[in-house]
């Protein structure tokens, strides 16, 4: 356990001593933060008509689910840019060869890399969480549905990365490794758009798709199936990338 | 003596090619064993075999103890790598990096410090320790791949070629510090280096095409490298008849009218007789040298014969 923290801790420090981390961050906080204030300017001018309404949306509905909601698609571009250089650039610069002869598992690499690209999503969720805290100076937020939305947006992340660090395994450059991870989530994003298309309901696809559970989640509805799907990804490709290392020692 | 290392017919295939084929060796405390080779002959296959970054196709290794493959956490525990190339992030300084390696290899906390100034001395890294990795000199990366090895001071260290982009200064310095380390640990390192194995070594490997064809102290490398050859040159000519009565020459080459060649038995050396000889003739001796055959020499008849079986 110590040795995968070891790893974890060195993997999301070394992430900012590069560029990388703090450009992203700034952007991501940037862009969201620019939406944060749309939506808020949108709720101030749709006020006096909601106060008519009976049952009408209100301020956490207006502005926390959209918030989130781009926040998932902007994470889409992102992950694979974070998680490219996992596995990949250790092998390129041999320096998987440190890993592999210390007294660590495979399984103790990948988690370690896995927490620790996973630390650096978790900044994120709480600066972008901060936002709609701000509000609380001066509104009342369904904390409820707040909580929901970043319950949503973790496990949203933590299938990202799996599906990052797995592609970062099997690749054999970073390039190759991101589009790889960016093809698959937008893939997987996107299924359910073929649901809607002559009817043809696909309950496959369906479950399939990552934005419906998203979906479901945001909305305030936590159900088993909806998380187990997302821990049940994020253990698939993490397995898959254990035994995706442990192949490295046997072929070659 | 602990054995330290076991590995038995270690066979490594490449697809259809095979790199390795069926070599075994023992290594005991207090070894440092040369592992000698041309390029592409097995040596790093081997290497990286004994360090469980490659799986064996064949063959099983024992280090410490345990068996790499059941065992590989206990097993590599007593395990000290540098691998042909040193495995380092560059990003970080080399204090941090020494550091991190001494999380990975679980060294007791109160012990981390003491530990890495003791690698650090050791590899002459003192001065350097707050800079950054990658604006270090190519010696002074190998040097930081050296400390990595020996930090968490582990049973046994693997050096790949660890005097590869050294001054000489440094390489002397480093070869004093494997033989330094060989008292107490049992070190194996790679190399093509042939003096360099005749510095440092106490066993010699030489493996070629993927079989070990040679396995030696260097004690006996010396006695084979002693081919009872006498190079002697005198003032006037000496007399050759007189010479060969002397018990244990065996023949007498003249090659000038002043030099010849004597060959004698290994076991008896004749040098003391034949100079008394020489200067109670009053040839006047000026010169007497041993011939040996060189570490070189014995490298390039022993592969060159392998091959051609």
């Amino acid at each position: 356990m110590s040795m995968i923290l070891t790893i974890a801790s060195r993997e999301f420090r070394t992430l900012f001593l590069s560029p990388m981390a703090w450009t992203i961050l700034a952007i991501l906080q940037f862009i969201l933060a620019f939406l944060f204030l749309t939506q808020i300017e949108a709720f101030t001018e749709l006020q006096p008509k909601l106060a008519s309404i009976e049952g009408a949306p209100g301020l956490t509905d207006i502005i926390v689910p959209p918030l989130f909601g781009n926040a998932g698609i902007i994470l889409l571009l992102v992950t694979p840019l974070l998680t490219m250089r996992l596995i990949c650039e250790e092998r390129r610069n041999k320096t998987l060869a440190l890993l592999l002869s210390a007294p660590v598992s495979n399984t103790d690499i990948i988690l370690g890399k896995y927490l620790g690209i996973l630390g650096l999503m978790l900044l994120i969720i709480v600066l972008i969480t901060l936002m709609p805290l701000s509000l609380l100076s001066g509104a009342e937020l369904d904390l409820g549905k707040l909580f929901a939305n970043i319950l949503g947006l973790l496990l949203l992340v933590t299938s990202f990365a799996a599906i990052g660090l797995f592609m970062s395994c099997v690749a054999g450059h970073p390039t190759v490794a991101a589009m790889g991870t960016f093809g698959m989530l937008l893939l997987l994003w996107i299924l359910d758009w073929s649901v809607g298309v002559k009817d043809q309901h696909s309950e496959l696809f369906e479950y399939l798709s990552i934005l419906r559970h998203f979906q479901n989640i945001q909305s305030g509805l936590i159900s088993t199936v909806d998380v187990s799907y997302f821990l049940l990804f994020t253990a698939t490709f993490i397995t898959l990338s254990i035994r995706r290392l442990d192949n490295d020692r046997l072929q070659k | 003596m602990t054995t330290l290392i076991e590995a038995d017919n270690l066979t490594r295939y490449y697809g259809s090619h095979c790199a390795v084929k069926g070599v075994s060796f023992t290594l005991a405390k207090g070894e440092v064993l040369g592992f000698l080779g041309s390029n592409g002959a097995g040596k790093t296959t081997t290497m990286q075999m004994l360090c469980g970054n490659l799986a064996p196709s064949a063959g099983q290794i024992i280090i410490n103890g345990y068996d790499l493959l059941d065992h590989p956490k206990a097993a590599k525990l007593s395990l000290g790598y540098l691998p042909d190339t040193p495995p380092l992030y560059k990003e970080l300084t080399v204090q941090e990096f020494l550091l991190y390696c001494a999380g990975l290899h679980g060294i007791a906390r109160n012990s981390v410090n003491a530990a890495i100034e003791r690698a650090q001395e050791r590899c002459g890294l003192i001065e350097v320790s707050d800079r950054l990795i990658a604006n270090l000199s190519k010696g002074f990366q190998q040097r930081v791949g050296i400390a990595q090895a020996i930090l968490h001071n582990p049973e046994v260290i693997v050096l790949d070629e660890p005097t590869v982009g050294l001054d000489p200064i440094q390489i002397r310095e480093i070869r004093t510090l494997i033989r330094e380390l060989g008292q107490d640990h049992g070190v194996i390192l790679s190399t093509h280096i042939l003096t360099e194995v005749q510095e440092s070594c106490t066993h010699v490997q030489i493996i070629d095409q993927g079989q070990l064809i040679l396995n030696e102290t260097i004690a006996g490398l010396n006695r084979q490298m002693d081919t009872g050859t006498l190079q002697v040159v005198t003032r006037l000519a000496p007399d050759i008849d007189s010479l060969l009565t002397i018990p244990g020459v065996d023949s007498i080459e003249s090659i000038a009218a002043n030099k010849i060649i004597v060959h004698h038995s290994v076991t008896a050396n004749p040098a003391e007789k034949i100079a008394a000889l020489i200067i109670a003739s009053g040839s006047g001796l000026q010169e007497l040298t041993p011939i040996k055959r060189s570490m070189e020499d014995i490298f390039i008849s022993l592969t060159k014969e392998h091959r051609e079986l």
